[in-house]
């Protein structure tokens, strides 16, 4: 029970890692889904140009985080905050799951059910927001939420360069190799992951109720 | 001379590269109920989406009230035009009494004028005012077809486009509404333009049936014409409907 007692021996600690890592996913997730929907909303009305911007996100996804963070390290105004650095990298890595289940949300709705839309005079904008939109939603947050999980695992590596987060208890474990330290990051890290899978998931449940 | 409601001056169609419409010219006159008759792809859905912009004709043009469809406001022209079509097209995160306000919604009417319009045309179309608050997936298929129609009379057009809207349903449904949009007909005495590719249903509602075959206009007749016509498509029609009753009848012997 050594992850504990340095859990309660360090809880201060504890706490304000845990909430400077729900920033830096907060505010990458909020930072992609506002890239992230209207983009995927433009691909999903013009398919010529879905291929491409599909496969950008997909290309962005291989890079694996570590190398991503060091590429973007020489940045000009980024590099001088490390969490600045954070938020950009996770926010493209929670873009594509965004933008592709917005893409295949609003490809999903009734084809018969725009068309009615149309016919009745619908404009474009009235369309999208009153019915496109709102049948997609359920889509579009089980894209958000898979993007929330996966954000919340890459954010520890964000530690690697001193961007704070629960990374910081899992590299300093390592370096004195003390599981119990590496435990203290990594277990609230899974149950925040855990918990806002499930919170996500309720909503998106009562969405597709209706 | 009185000026048609719609009138299709040499209209083609043509997307990639298959000729959906070819040389259409066509007039709709006020009040009557014309049928499109002709089997699928015959380019009969084709003309009525032309008729409100959700295609656009490659040659020719369409008038509505002797107005270009070229040079008038499309969101407009839209929303004073009713249109019903085959899988009803209702929202279905919609409750019916949404659905069939919507047009006048986002036309601003007052909210106690939409709520008082909404009970009236459930009523018009047979249905109790408790079915405003359901969803659509909580009504039967026939239900659904009377909120579209509901839905398209909402903000009381002079035109009506219907694209096969009794075709989902099962016969007695179908006879059902046929018989009510029948009735309803006599009364409100709207321009329609009804697709169908059923005789039966052609001869039952249209004024005029106006017969289509691989993007053209065969023939214009009435009902009566229609019967006794001497066109080799029409006579194709007739007989295939006394095929079907003379099998049935022989089987029953």
């Amino acid at each position: 029970m050594n992850v504990l007692r340095f859990v309660l021996e360090n809880h201060s600690q504890v706490v304000e890692l845990t909430l400077e890592h729900l920033w830096l996913v907060g505010l990458s997730t909020l930072f992609a889904m506002l890239i992230g929907i209207p983009l995927g909303v433009v691909i999903a009305h013009r398919p010529i140009l879905s291929k491409s911007v599909l496969a950008s996100a997909n290309i962005i996804q291989t890079i694996p985080s570590l190398a991503l963070f060091g590429f973007l390290l020489p940045m000009p105004w980024l590099g001088a905050r490390a969490d600045r650095l954070a938020i950009l990298a996770l926010t493209l890595y929670a873009l594509l799951p965004i933008i592709r289940n917005t893409h295949t949300g609003i490809r999903g709705v009734d084809p018969a059910v725009v068309e009615a839309g149309k016919g009745m005079g619908l404009t474009e904008s009235q369309l999208l927001f009153q019915v496109e939109l709102p049948l997609a939603a359920n889509v579009i947050l089980s894209g958000v939420r898979i993007a929330i999980v996966i954000s919340i695992g890459l954010a520890t590596i964000a530690a690697a360069i001193g961007a704070g987060g629960l990374g910081e208890f899992i590299f300093r474990g390592l370096a004195m190799v003390d599981n119990s330290v590496i435990l203290a990051g990594a277990i609230p890290a899974a149950l925040l992951a855990l918990l806002a899978d499930f919170s996500l998931g309720c909503v998106e449940r009562k969405l597709r109720a209706q | 001379m009185v000026t048609p409601a719609i009138e299709f001056r040499d209209v083609s169609y043509n997307i990639a590269g298959t000729q959906v419409l070819s040389g259409l010219n066509l007039q709709v006159a006020r009040g009557e109920t014309l049928v499109l008759l002709g089997r699928s792809g015959s380019g009969k859905t084709t003309a009525l989406k032309l008729v409100i912009q959700l295609a656009s004709p490659t040659t020719g043009e369409i008038l509505v009230n002797s107005v270009s469809n070229a040079s008038t406001d499309i969101i407009q022209l839209r929303r004073s035009v009713g249109y019903v079509i085959q899988e009803v097209g209702l929202f279905p995160h919609f409750t019916v009494e949404r659905n069939i306000g919507l047009v006048p919604r986002i036309e601003d009417w007052p909210e106690d004028r939409i709520r008082a319009r909404v009970r009236e045309l459930l009523d018009l179309v047979g249905l109790g005012s408790d079915v405003a608050l359901r969803y659509p997936h909580q009504l039967s298929g026939g239900q659904r077809q009377r909120v579209g129609v509901a839905r398209a009379l909402a903000a009381n057009p002079d035109l009506l486009l219907m694209d096969e809207p009794f075709g989902a349903l099962d016969p007695l449904t179908r006879d059902e509404l046929q018989r009510e949009f029948k009735a309803l007909q006599q009364r409100l005495h709207k321009t329609v333009v009804f697709v169908t590719h059923d005789l039966c249903e052609a001869l039952r509602l249209g004024s005029r049936i106006a017969l289509m075959e691989a993007g053209r206009l065969v023939t214009v007749l009435t009902p009566a014409e229609f019967l006794k016509s001497k066109d080799p498509l029409a006579s194709a029609y007739l007989r295939a409907f006394d095929n079907a009753l003379e099998s049935a009848d022989r089987s029953t012997l």
